[in-house]
């Protein structure tokens, strides 16, 4: 069942801030499996040809989000891209909107602090039952979709306005707030739609949808951001 | 301290998953707490968990959380401390309720309900028939709580520092003083002081080449724990889950076969049925795996091959679509195959510790064969052995462990840090720390640290992985040696400062050779068959003279082994079958 590897080149932007004053490109030729996937392309490079290339990983199976990058030019997750769907020739980049730390790892803490910024969280100060709250199956599957999003980064550096200013939350705090504002057990709707209607909150929305075409969990992003406006104007989740 | 920024609190917490944020929670709020995590916390691997979280609420049929404690006691082949099982079993109602009320999307019943599933292992009244135990979001139950529990702690403002790497644990006057930790992105080390210290850096599935842990799977809060003369308990017990996609490693949930799917051999046959007649598909994972290994060392794997098929077409496009999702899309993506009309290849893959850093109830580290507790030591989750699940998991047992064990420890660590003064670091704190880093980034590599990496993965899962033999062991034990020699003189490429991801996972595969060994040594010593631990030429469970826990300690760069009781309290040992 051994297949002969294909010879595949990976073209990736370099930046180490201690001796480079600008970033710039390398390219290396690796042998690719038919199974493999970005992710396994790079580790063949940082463990057999090039220690210094550096980059986030840790699942490799497409659920922690450390391993958003940009390849041939869209945002995906390196662990979940086949190379076998790929041509011969494949560019990588950091992610947009967000300062390079060093080759393909960027700065997230302004990702989580526009995070937190929606106050993601349940909020519910009434006493809770001794059981488990009732919330019908209709009512789950009401906010199901937001619940999935593993904080990748993937739709907010792919988001045009995100680019343009920084202090945009992005689409990932969007999605997060829309999970709790459409969960029948939290009471905090009316704050964190307060939060979005703010100078930097949905309203820098443009609808590019940028981020659903981004997101590895395939949400509907752009929806999301879609019914967060709909209740701040008609004040109605 | 030169060149190193030392930190005060009451309490540190060494990893950010399920287990270290809960107990993050617990402590947060009064008290001085930071948590270090070497990944920013939602990266952790309780986040890939996917089946269910078991706990005896008896939503859709009658349970008992003593029904739950038999399943466990017997999953773990009797070698489980039942104190500790009553605990788990009893407090997983209520935590779960807690998890829910936290804000966790648990899936529905028609009444509102959580909504609960069948389970390998998990039985209504004592073995009659399986039951619907686990609690469930989706098949992203881990993906779940993780988030949660990252929620409730970004409410509660608790510290977190992000992208450490804890090095070293940090011991004085006999008690819990702190860790050391290098800061990944700017490398500089780093002393947290400390009067609590709670480990939960779960297990080290990277040593074996076929795994369904994520990469920063290392072990390294147990080799620290490990380093510092702290004793490590059945590190033999390794779990090896039945059905990882094949070569891939990517689990296929045990859900899968709760929802009614079933193993195939190459003759098409549904095998299980032959090795555990009433529980068939959904025996324990031990038995199963070792199942499906004679299968296809008998030559019955598919087309002769090292795999079995996982066959999911008789469930139906909506139950697969619905209930199934995440593990539909893996199948679809990676294998191009679809679920819902062809079986999917699997394989026995290294899963979870059952052992690790040996505590007690509370979550306490104890540190002899009476239980002596280290004051200020904690350890949580996979990386700590209580021991709930003895010599075999059940499914759905570990996200609980996580969440009553972590919550515990929280607890008796607030206890102590309100009761105690912080103790006090000696002036040389960090030095085996920067000398181990200097030793790494000066000189010439003799080879690439991946190739001994890769090396140690592959000769585990030859020879100390599902069916062992003494020969073999004692074979993979040389290796292992030779393997530490070739380690030393590795390199890592990258000798720069900023974000050194090389340095980072040369010291990583130091903690997987130390971890190797005391299983290895430990699972030679171990002259019978238990759970997990099975051994071609001791294949039978011998009670009289194995009913006890084995302790590791590293002495004089040898290993030397004690070994404790098991606490026995409802359930008196008996043959295990299915």
């Amino acid at each position: 069942m051994e297949q002969p590897r294909r010879a595949v080149k990976l073209k990736i932007e370099r930046f180490n801030p201690d001796v480079d004053l600008a970033p710039h490109d390398e390219t290396y030729a690796v042998g690719a499996d038919p199974s493999d996937r970005v992710l396994d392309l790079l580790n063949q490079i940082k463990w057999y040809q090039d220690g210094t290339l550096t980059f986030r990983r840790s699942c490799a199976q497409g659920i922690c989000g450390s391993d958003a990058m940009r390849i041939n030019g869209r945002n995906r997750l390196a662990c979940k891209v086949l190379v076998k769907n790929m041509g011969d020739e494949i560019t990588i980049r950091p992610l947009l909107g967000l300062t390079v730390i060093k080759d393909l790892v960027v700065d997230l803490k302004p990702f989580f602090a526009h995070y937190a910024e929606v106050l993601p969280y349940l909020i519910n100060d009434e006493r809770p039952p001794a059981t488990e709250r009732l919330q019908s199956p209709e009512e789950r599957a009401r906010y199901d979709d937001t619940t999935k999003c593993i904080l990748c980064a993937a739709c907010t550096t792919a988001c045009p306005p995100f680019w343009a200013n920084g202090k945009f939350v992005g689409p990932a705090s969007i999605v997060n707030a829309h999970r709790f504002i459409f969960d029948s057990r939290d009471h905090g709707a009316a704050e964190r739609l307060a939060i979005l209607n703010e100078r930097w909150g949905v309203w820098r929305c443009r609808v590019v949808f940028n981020c659903t075409d981004a997101c590895p969990r395939g949400i509907a992003v752009t929806d999301a951001i879609a019914q967060c406006k709909r209740a701040i104007l008609t004040e109605n989740v | 301290m030169n060149g190193v920024t030392v930190h005060h609190f009451d309490a540190i917490i060494v990893g950010a998953g399920g287990a270290g944020l809960m107990a993050a929670l617990q402590t947060s709020a009064l008290a001085n707490v930071a948590v270090l995590s070497k990944l920013y916390p939602t990266r952790s691997h309780t986040g890939s968990a996917q089946g269910g979280i078991g706990a005896a609420l008896g939503n859709l049929e009658e349970d008992h959380w003593v029904w739950h404690m038999f399943d466990t006691v017997k999953g773990g082949d009797y070698l489980s401390d039942q104190d500790a099982v009553e605990i788990l079993c009893r407090d997983a109602i209520e935590t779960v309720y807690e998890l829910e009320h936290r804000g966790l999307p648990f899936n529905r019943t028609p009444e509102g309900k959580i909504d609960q599933r069948r389970f390998g292992g998990h039985t209504r009244n004592f073995g009659e028939a399986p039951v619907r135990r686990a609690c469930y979001a989706a098949d992203r139950t881990g993906h779940m709580i993780l988030q949660t529990l990252y929620q409730q702690c970004i409410k509660a403002q608790v510290n977190f520092y992000n992208e450490f790497h804890v090095l070293d644990l940090l011991l004085s006057e006999g008690r819990a003083a702190g860790v050391v930790a290098r800061e990944i992105e700017s490398g500089d080390l780093h002393v947290f002081q400390s009067k609590a210290v709670i480990i939960a850096t779960g297990g080290y599935g990277r040593a074996f080449r076929v795994t369904s842990n994520a990469l920063a799977g290392t072990g390294d809060g147990v080799a620290m724990a490990y380093h510092a003369g702290i004793p490590l308990e059945d590190v033999e017990f390794y779990q090896f889950h039945p059905t990882g996609m094949y070569r891939m490693g990517i689990l296929i949930t045990e859900g899968a076969r709760g929802e009614g799917a079933i193993l195939l051999n190459g003759q098409g046959e549904r095998f299980m049925e032959r090795y555990a007649p009433t529980l068939k598909d959904l025996a324990p994972r031990d038995l199963t795996s070792r199942c499906i290994y004679t299968e296809i060392r008998e030559g019955r794997g598919i087309n002769g091959q090292d795999y079995v098929y996982l066959d999911l077409t008789h469930l139906g496009r909506d139950v697969v679509e619905t209930k199934l999702p995440d593990i539909t899309e893996f199948v679809r993506v990676y294998f191009g195959i679809d679920p819902v009309v062809a079986p999917i290849p699997v394989q026995p893959t290294a899963h979870y510790a059952m052992g690790g850093i040996p505590t007690d109830l509370d979550g306490r580290v104890v540190i002899d064969e009476k239980n002596t507790p280290l004051p200020g030591l904690y350890a949580a989750g996979e990386c700590a052995c209580v021991s709930v699940h003895g010599a075999n998991r059940l499914g759905t047992n570990s996200l609980v462990d996580l969440i009553v064990f972590g919550r515990r420890a929280g607890i008796d660590a607030l206890r102590y840090s309100h009761a105690s003064e912080l103790p006090p670091l000696p002036a040389d704190a960090a030095d085996r720390a920067r000398a181990e880093i200097e030793h790494f980034l000066t000189g010439e590599s003799a080879e690439p640290v991946s190739a001994v990496r890769e090396e140690l993965r592959t000769t585990m899962m030859d020879l100390a992985s599902v069916l062992r033999t003494g020969e073999g062991l004692t074979e993979c034990l040389s290796r292992i040696g030779q393997l530490r020699e070739r380690y030393r003189r590795t390199r890592p490429g990258d000798r720069g400062r900023t974000f050194n991801t090389d340095l980072q996972e040369t010291l990583e595969v130091g903690n997987l050779i130390d971890i190797s060994e005391v299983l290895v040594t430990s699972a030679l010593a171990r002259t019978e068959s238990r759970g997990a631990h099975y051994r071609e030429d001791y294949p039978q469970r011998n009670d009289q003279e194995w009913l006890k826990h084995t302790l590791a300690y590293q002495r004089d760069g040898k290993i030397e082994l004690r070994y404790k009781p098991v606490s026995i309290t409802r359930f008196e040992p008996k043959a295990r079958t299915y």
